[in-house]
């Protein structure tokens, strides 16, 4: 039986598309809405990039207290797949499921070019299919993508395995402490990254790393259920 | 009606970029000798009661890990 993967759409979403295609390449796929408290019984649930509920006042800050990211918390803490993609990772580190802040990028300005990224943890669903260590290629597009934490909490994140990418030297395209492009929280069942892995799913667009880690979440994610 | 100013600032020792970039602008205008220049955002509201005021800095106003908040209760009336 394939994986059932759940696409959240919120006011503002723009890469949802790209995701569910991402999603129904592996599996079967399906749209979310923000407004329902409803997950409809998927098995992994993807929050995409975008601009959700406008980004007012700080990007992700409103889309937390949606209907759907309230069922998403209750499907994160039972274990859940739960990846964040961007605004979704803006959203999910808001929410408080991953660690961190997501600031404005230090140049200021929207960036959008391909980075490597190196592979720091294989624990998570979305990571099982890769070596640690390994670079893959993916686009990144965002303006307030600098991920944060304090220093006490880096110690902690890097002490348990929490760093789910880093940007290959010279690629950081934003200032995120430590070269840190994606997190995921201490029992690895949710993870968020800036860069775009449902971008790079097709040799048309230049990669096809991103696909595997749909690849990886519908190998794991049936194990998991 | 109690109307409130909340004033939320990044935290001391987070880089704002913004600021740094007004701080350059300054010199280049004329204007000599601000340092520090730090950007944060003002929230202005009426409060049925301004009790909860706090958490809704501490919940949506201001995230904690990178923000300090103010607040400050404006023309409070006795009642």
């Amino acid at each position: 039986m394939s994986v059932r993967f759940g696409v959240v759409r919120f006011p503002g979403t723009c890469d949802e598309i790209d995701a569910l295609r991402a999603c129904a390449a592996v599996g079967d796929a399906e749209l979310l809405w923000h407004g329902d408290a409803d997950l409809k019984d998927v098995d992994v649930v993807v929050i995409p990039g975008g601009f959700s509920y406008g980004d007012y006042l700080r990007v992700g800050a409103l889309a937390r207290f949606s209907p759907v990211m309230g069922e998403v918390v209750k499907f994160a803490e039972s274990g859940g797949a739960v990846l964040g993609i961007c605004n979704g990772f803006q959203i999910l580190a808001e929410s408080g499921l991953l660690p961190g802040a997501l600031l404005p990028n230090l140049s200021l300005r929207f960036v959008c070019r391909e980075v490597d990224l190196v592979v720091g943890t294989d624990r998570t669903p979305f990571t099982s299919g890769f070596d640690v260590g390994e670079t893959i290629e993916v686009p990144a597009k965002h303006r307030c993508g600098r991920f944060y934490v304090p220093d006490d909490q880096l110690a902690e994140l890097k002490a348990n395995d929490q760093v789910l990418f880093r940007y290959a030297d010279g690629h950081n395209p934003n200032g995120s402490v430590d070269d840190i492009a994606g997190v995921c929280n201490v029992a690895g069942n949710v993870a968020g990254l800036m860069p775009h892995p449902e971008h790079a799913v097709d040799a048309l667009m230049g990669s096809l790393d991103g696909l595997r880690m749909f690849a990886s979440a519908a190998g794991r994610a049936g194990v998991a259920a | 009606m109690p109307r409130a100013r909340v004033l939320i600032r990044p935290k001391t020792g987070i880089l704002d970029p913004q600021g740094e970039a007004v701080e350059r602008a300054l010199p280049a205008l004329g204007f000599g000798g601000a340092s520090d220049v730090r950007i944060g955002r003002l929230v202005e509201l009426d409060l049925d009661d301004a009790a909860d005021l706090d958490q809704m800095c501490e919940r949506l106003l201001a995230n904690p890990l990178i923000e300090d908040y103010e607040i400050e209760l404006l023309d409070s009336v006795v009642s």
